[in-house]
């Protein structure tokens, strides 16, 4: 393909080049203007003034909207087009979120204003709250985890601190081969050794191999379900039971809900502990990286153990019980400021609300219904590890390009200039290339229909040997490809103004 | 449904391009017994005007502090965001992007997030800093983490001025890891020295400036301290505007900081999301936890950004990682951004000068009513108050007479008696004079 035109500003039409602020920045200019303070007598900052200036670049108004406005047109998000990102549902974000979010009497809450001028806030946490019981069929949900991985923590938590009131500590968690990089690394800030287990030959936990692991040392198995390969564990009461005679705990890692919300409530598989990720199955936006909000449910052996502060039903209205002794049970503490993410239970709500319970359980039928549309589209042109069908996201691996010369990640960066987001690559870790795609139900069959047409023409180029198209990929975006390795290698982490020698 | 775009006749023929009868065949692996045959109990859907309505409702039930004057803080600000903040944030391009994992489509984010991480290294005064995390209690217990792998040592001391929160989420932590946490008595008076319980065993000491009484300190000669045993000085910060005025604790000796952003771009939101600010010395980068943005450049030598040094995380390190967090503070951190590129360097340490005289006025009008002292010496925008009632209840008839007049420490505290009587109370620049006399008259009348 020809080398990109040049023109004197290295802007091409609508793809314009941004600089940073800080090359853009005079002194004296601000985008703010300030009421004057009338003089107050002297400061009280005790001799600790700032001594020198601070080096941050002055613009105004226009200037930041244009900069920001530019910057976001190099950004694909789900507004953008389709997102199939596996094991993230990149499902559409609805408005109506934003907008009941930023209601004065929601976002301008202060966190320690008195309790009786918050009963509304208090109501939608708790609405919220009771929302996610129902759906999960479980009796205690703890709202303030910050994210899925906080969850995930805050479930372990819960579960050796249940385990320590019994007088059984023990030093192990299981976590499958397939599991997400959070899960053992939070059983690690648990404070806990974490011991791997493979995979059966059908992408599931192996039994046996599962049996001969769980011993009076272990507190508990992580599992995903439906798992990172977008199958649902068969054997998971089996599992449960197995976890239970062994005398651990079994956590569930929920960022998979997406599949089953609706039509299968964890609570009835015999799951003792599960986080939800608020921005994923509940279409809070994910916001180029967060934030997110990751309620844990917990089984009624785990609820007394549920960390501060959490809602309860006080006598005239709501009570927010923020320290020990104020409620029951023995909390095992505080896991985040103030009283968790309620700006994206607003918008959890909003979005439960809109869809109920019938349209929730449509929810998953249709994600279900999307991935195994892609499955069956796909499935003679890429190559899928195992048998399906799938839950609501379908895993590829990279056999389809054996001796083609293309990898997966070079698949990933064609589908880029055919206007897709790619698939979760890589992950999960059993499989060689892995392609993890996850429709959503919140898009159409046209779309659909598109990306299959697409994707199996890739796939035929690939086949036929042009390399280089791969290799070269993506050509038609604000960057191309970057050097990973130049970055890791010299970390530049920051701008610094030129004269600066200071090295990185 | 709004939100779905199947409709019956797509359902069908996908199900036929598929071969199968009904979507009951995908869950056929789930057992049989936990397949619901019927919605759960919970209400139907509903239109987009009928939730309004249940917002509105709720909304209505709480007295909002953009009504009322207020004077809230204990490490959640309320400041004014321009216009342009949210209304940027809320670009689809921003909203509805992922974490940048391919980079060449998400230019966007990641200047973004270069751009923050220094605008977050030159507030501080430190080298760098990362992408964000959850918020400022938890980028205090990951600051404290780090320091404990980085000199390998198990003990910990908390400074009585540090945020209760953030000691309580720190000691949570701690005690799940087998760390020696020591946390000082609350320092209402701003006059310990939480140096003495520094010594050779110790990892780093915790310290909040202006602490969350309010007193401004000189980190100096605690960052020798600390020095001097072989520990770290971690520097708090739960409001960021201070630093426009305040020195910055890297110019002050510290070497991790960790903050809390909100004050910046974000609203109060009850608490929540927030941001976490996270800042260190060059020698801890490897230790650090957490998103890292860095400068490169494409096949074509164009520059560019990508996530990088991202072996300390979770999803190439799994156990062996810096930290467990995935998920940050992105749009928040994006917030926080554009605010602070909005006041650039005149805004900035103008609208400090603005808080932090709108807090002297207060204090020395407050401290002219009989009985009410101002404990503090010193204070940025944020001060306490002895009171001859105990704080809260004085709180609570403030609010119904239509004043937020601050947060009572008993609040954070309960089971202090020492602290019945405090009451801490912020100024920032939403504080008019009018609202300042209004309160004054308001607190006159209450005692
Ligand atoms: C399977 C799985 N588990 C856990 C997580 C972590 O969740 P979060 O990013 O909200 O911390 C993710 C998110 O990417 C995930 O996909």
């Amino acid at each position: 393909m020809a080398a990109p035109e040049t023109t004197f500003t290295g802007n091409r039409g609508l793809q314009l080049e941004e600089p940073l602020i800080f090359d853009q920045g005079r002194p004296g200019r601000s985008g703010v203007d300030l009421p004057a303070a009338a003089a107050a007598a002297g400061d009280r900052l005790g001799g600790l003034e700032r001594q020198g200036a601070i080096g941050l670049p002055g613009l105004s108004e226009p200037q930041t909207v244009r900069h920001y406005l530019r910057l976001g047109q190099k950004n694909y998000g789900i507004d953008s087009g389709f997102f199939p990102l596996g094991s993230c549902t990149m499902k559409h974000n609805p408005r109506q979120g934003e907008k009941l979010a930023r209601l004065s009497g929601l976002a301008s809450l202060h966190p320690l204003q008195p309790q009786s001028t918050v009963q509304g806030a208090l109501e939608l946490i708790d609405s919220c709250a009771h929302w996610l019981k129902v759906l999960t069929g479980m009796p205690a949900i703890v709202m303030s985890p910050a994210a899925g991985a906080q969850g995930e923590l805050v479930g372990l938590m819960a579960i050796r601190s249940a385990l320590e009131a019994r007088g059984d500590a023990r030093r192990r968690v299981l976590v499958p081969e397939s599991a997400h990089g959070t899960n053992p690394a939070s059983a690690r800030a648990c404070g806990y050794a974490v011991e791997s287990v493979a995979a059966n030959g059908r992408g599931r936990i192996d039994m046996d191999v599962l049996k001969e692991k769980l011993g009076s040392d272990v507190a508990a198995i992580m599992l995903t379900n439906p798992n990172t390969c977008g199958l649902f564990e068969t054997d998971i009461i089996d599992i449960a039971q197995a976890v239970h005679d062994a005398g651990a705990f079994f956590y569930c890692d929920g960022a998979n809900f997406n599949a089953i919300v609706g039509r299968v409530r964890p609570g009835d598989l015999g799951i003792d502990c599960m986080h939800l990720n608020l921005h994923k199955t509940f279409s809070t936006p994910h916001g180029g990286g967060g934030p997110g909000s990751g309620p844990v449910a917990l089984a009624e052996s785990l609820a007394p153990f549920a960390p501060l502060p959490y809602v309860a039903h006080g006598a005239d209205g709501f009570l927010l019980v923020e320290h020990e002794g104020q409620g029951g049970g023995k909390p095992l503490g505080r896991v985040k400021g103030f009283h968790g993410q309620f700006g994206m239970f607003a918008r959890a709500l909003a979005y439960m609300m809109s869809m109920g319970s019938d349209g929730l359980r449509q929810v998953a039928e249709d994600a279900v219904l999307n991935a195994n549309y892609l499955l069956a589209g796909l499935k003679d042109s890429l190559s899928p590890p195992f048998e399906g069908p799938c839950m609501h996201e379908v895993l590829f691996d990279d056999r389809f390009l054996a001796g083609t010369g293309v990898t997966t990640l070079d698949f990933a960066k064609a589908m880029i200039d055919e206007g897709f987001h790619p698939m979760t690559i890589y992950f999960p870790l059993v499989v060689h290339g892995a392609m993890l795609m996850e429709p959503t139900e919140t898009e159409s069959k046209e779309t659909l229909d598109q990306f299959i047409d697409a994707l199996k023409g890739l796939a035929e180029r690939a086949r036929k040997g042009d390399v280089a198209y791969f290799q070269g990929a993506p050509r038609l975006t604000p960057r191309r490809r970057l050097d990973e390795t130049l970055a890791a290698r010299q970390p530049v982490l920051r701008w610094r103004p030129a004269g600066d020698k200071t090295v990185e | 449904m709004r939100y779905l775009p199947l409709t019956d006749d797509d359902r069908r023929r996908m199900l036929a391009a598929i071969g199968v009868e009904s979507v009951d065949d995908f869950f056929r692996d789930v057992p049989e017994s936990a397949r619901l045959k019927e919605p759960v109990d919970l209400p139907r859907h509903s239109s987009e005007m009928e939730v309004e309505r249940v917002f509105t409702r709720m909304a209505a039930k709480n007295l909002s502090p953009d009504t009322v004057p207020s004077f809230l803080g204990a490490g959640a600000y309320r400041h004014h965001v321009p216009a342009a903040v949210d209304h940027l944030i809320q670009r689809g391009e921003f909203l509805t992007a992922y974490t940048p994992y391919q980079p060449e489509i998400s230019q966007g984010t990641l200047q973004c997030m270069f751009e923050f991480q220094t605008q977050v290294a030159l507030i501080t005064g430190m080298d760098v800093a990362n992408a964000s995390m959850y918020d400022g209690a938890t980028a205090c217990s990951e600051a404290v983490m780090m320091a404990t792998r980085i000199n390998n040592r198990a003990k910990v001391v908390l400074s009585g001025g540090l945020h209760p929160h953030y000691r309580d989420v720190t000691a949570t932590m701690g005690r799940f890891l087998g760390l020696d946490i020591v946390a000082a008595a609350p320092d209402w008076q701003g006059k310990e020295n939480p140096a003495r319980l520094v010594d050779g065993e110790t990892a780093c000491l915790v310290v909040q400036n202006p602490g969350f009484f309010g007193h401004l300190r000189d980190l100096r000669p605690l960052a020798d301290a600390c020095h001097g045993k072989g520990a770290l000085l971690v520097a708090v910060v739960t409001e960021p505007l201070s630093l426009g005025i305040v020195e910055s604790p890297g110019a002050m000796g510290a070497d991790i900081v960790a903050g809390e952003g909100q004050s910046l771009g974000n609203a109060l939101n009850f608490g929540g999301p927030t941001v976490g600010l996270l800042a260190v010395r060059q020698k801890y980068l490897r230790q650090i936890p957490g998103r890292l943005v860095g400068q490169t450049v494409d096949t074509d030598g164009r520059r560019g950004y990508v996530l990088t040094l991202s072996t300390r995380e979770q999803h190439i390190r799994r156990e062996k990682a810096t930290s467990n967090i995935c998920t940050n503070s992105g749009l928040c951190a994006l917030a926080f951004s554009i605010h602070l590129t909005l006041l650039g360097e005149q805004g900035f340490v103008s609208l400090a000068r603005l808080n932090h005289a709108r807090a002297v006025t207060l204090a020395d009008k407050l401290a002219a009513l009989k009985g009410v002292e101002v404990i503090n010496e010193t204070f940025f925008n944020e001060f306490t108050l002895s009171l001859p009632k105990p704080a809260a209840a004085v709180a609570e008839a403030l609010a119904g007479m239509g004043v937020f007049g601050g947060v009572p420490a008993s609040r954070l505290d309960p089971e202090r008696s020492e602290l019945e009587p405090l009451l801490l109370v912020a100024a920032t620049e939403t504080a008019s004079p009018a609202d300042i006399d209004g309160y004054v008259g308001a607190l006159r009348q209450v005692l």
